[in-house]
């Protein structure tokens, strides 16, 4: 086995070289670059925590919009929906309004024309009872020749009509 | 061994070569630039090359980026689980050392012996495996003592031992304790060797059955070769498997040190 066989000869060689390439291996890579490479990882690291921060922060922006948003177009949708019912109402009510007043008037109107009809009525009974005492006066007249008074004919008259 | 098996000599790829400064040395120790030294190079090239690709730093990583952000983001991962805040100090070396055992293994299992190069797995040394180890260890004992000082040795004294149990329990924790450098450069450098030694003794079961006739062909050669696919797919498994439970172990023994259980 030459590593054994050799070692008397070739240790310090192998040593000193060895030395010399892992004192490389450690003061250039180890110390130098790999302290470099670790962070540049910890940088992209930490860029791609802050951005899903970022990203996080923003999801949380658009769902505070997009709930305001919602939020007004409720508000504004019942506001409509008030508006809307108020003006039906309102709308209602003077319709039912009017058509109180036309009927008041219309009441008015035919309580007068009763009146009218009943005083026409009650006018044309009048003169209908004064006709027929002055036919009773002259049928009287002409028939005993007997002259009747205008206030006795009138009552026989009327007695005749109630009955 | 090698004498029988023809010219394959499975050993033979962990032979150490110089290729040249044979005659450097420091206090002594001859430090000639080895054929182990150049894999070592090749190895940190190779992850230096993987790594700048990773060095775009966009903010939406292309694929090289990715790959690399995930390695280093599996080793940063398996800190923070492991040690928690406090392992994030640690994760240069342990990133450090998981790569280097992860592409020097891979490495060895390239396949560059088809332009003549032979392959050559540095964490399949001993030495290799030892130094590591030992500077894992190292580090969690300077850790520990400077962290909690002699309270470091509260280690070993699991909570809850009875009291006439403390000595035996100290003494049995603490070889467990001692005991971890040596099973952590062992395992790797084990691992590395008995899966390259099986697959050279496979390659070269193959290559003299097609050299002995057409009979070994079909009895030996093509098992051999089809086995060989199976224990190429088991030996980079391992090859991951190996560099992830080194750093793994690292990670744990650095937990011990720094939150004491």
């Amino acid at each position: 086995m030459p590593q054994i066989a050799q070692i008397a000869a070739t240790y310090a060689s192998q040593i000193f070289w060895l030395l010399i390439v892992f004192g490389l291996i450690y003061f250039v890579i180890g110390k130098g670059m790999l302290p470099k490479i670790e962070a540049t990882v910890d940088a992209r690291d930490q860029k791609i925590a802050s951005d899903l921060a970022a990203a996080e922060a923003a999801r949380g922006a658009a769902d505070e919009t997009e709930a305001a948003y919602r939020a007004r177009i409720e508000e504004a949708r019942a506001a409509a929906l008030k508006a809307t019912q108020d003006a039906k109402s309102a709308a209602t009510a003077e319709a039912e309004k009017r058509v109180k007043a036309a009927d008041e008037a219309l009441a008015a109107k035919a309580a007068e024309a009763d009146a009218a009809l009943k005083a026409a009525q009650a006018k044309a009974l009048a003169e209908i009872e004064n006709v027929a005492a002055e036919a009773a006066q002259e049928i009287v007249a002409k028939v005993s020749g007997i002259e009747v008074d205008k206030a006795a004919a009138e009552g026989a008259v009327k007695a005749a009509l109630a009955a | 061994m090698a004498a029988e098996s023809g010219k394959i000599d499975p050993m033979h790829q962990f032979m150490i070569e110089p290729l040249f400064g044979q005659g450097w040395s420091i206090a002594g120790h001859n430090i000639a630039f080895t054929n182990s030294a150049m894999w070592m190079v090749v190895t940190l090239a190779a992850l230096l090359i993987f790594m700048i690709g990773g060095m775009k730093r966009d903010l939406v990583p292309g694929r090289w980026q990715a790959a690399v952000e995930s390695f280093t983001g599996f080793v940063s991962g398996m800190m923070a689980t492991n040690i928690g805040p406090e392992g994030k100090k640690f994760t240069p070396y342990v990133f450090s050392l998981f790569m280097f055992i992860l592409i020097a293994n891979i490495m060895g299992m390239m396949p560059t012996g088809v332009v003549g190069v032979h392959p050559f797995t540095v964490t399949s040394h001993l030495t290799v495996t030892g130094v590591l180890a030992v500077i894992s260890f190292s580090i969690v004992l300077v850790v520990g003592f400077w962290r909690h000082g002699f309270h470091f040795f509260s280690l070993f004294v699991p909570h809850g031992t009875p009291g006439y149990m403390i000595p035996m329990i100290f003494v049995i924790e603490l070889f467990s304790f001692l005991i971890r450098p040596f099973s952590l450069g062992l395992r790797l450098f084990v691992a590395m060797t008995a899966g390259h030694i099986l697959m050279k003794v496979l390659a070269g079961f193959v290559i003299n059955g097609i050299n002995a006739g057409a009979l070994t062909v079909a009895i030996v050669s093509i098992p051999s070769f089809i086995l060989m696919i199976g224990i190429t797919l088991l030996e980079l498994l391992v090859c991951a498997i190996q560099a992830y439970v080194f750093a793994l172990l690292t990670s744990l023994y650095l937990n011990d040190a720094i939150n004491l259980h």
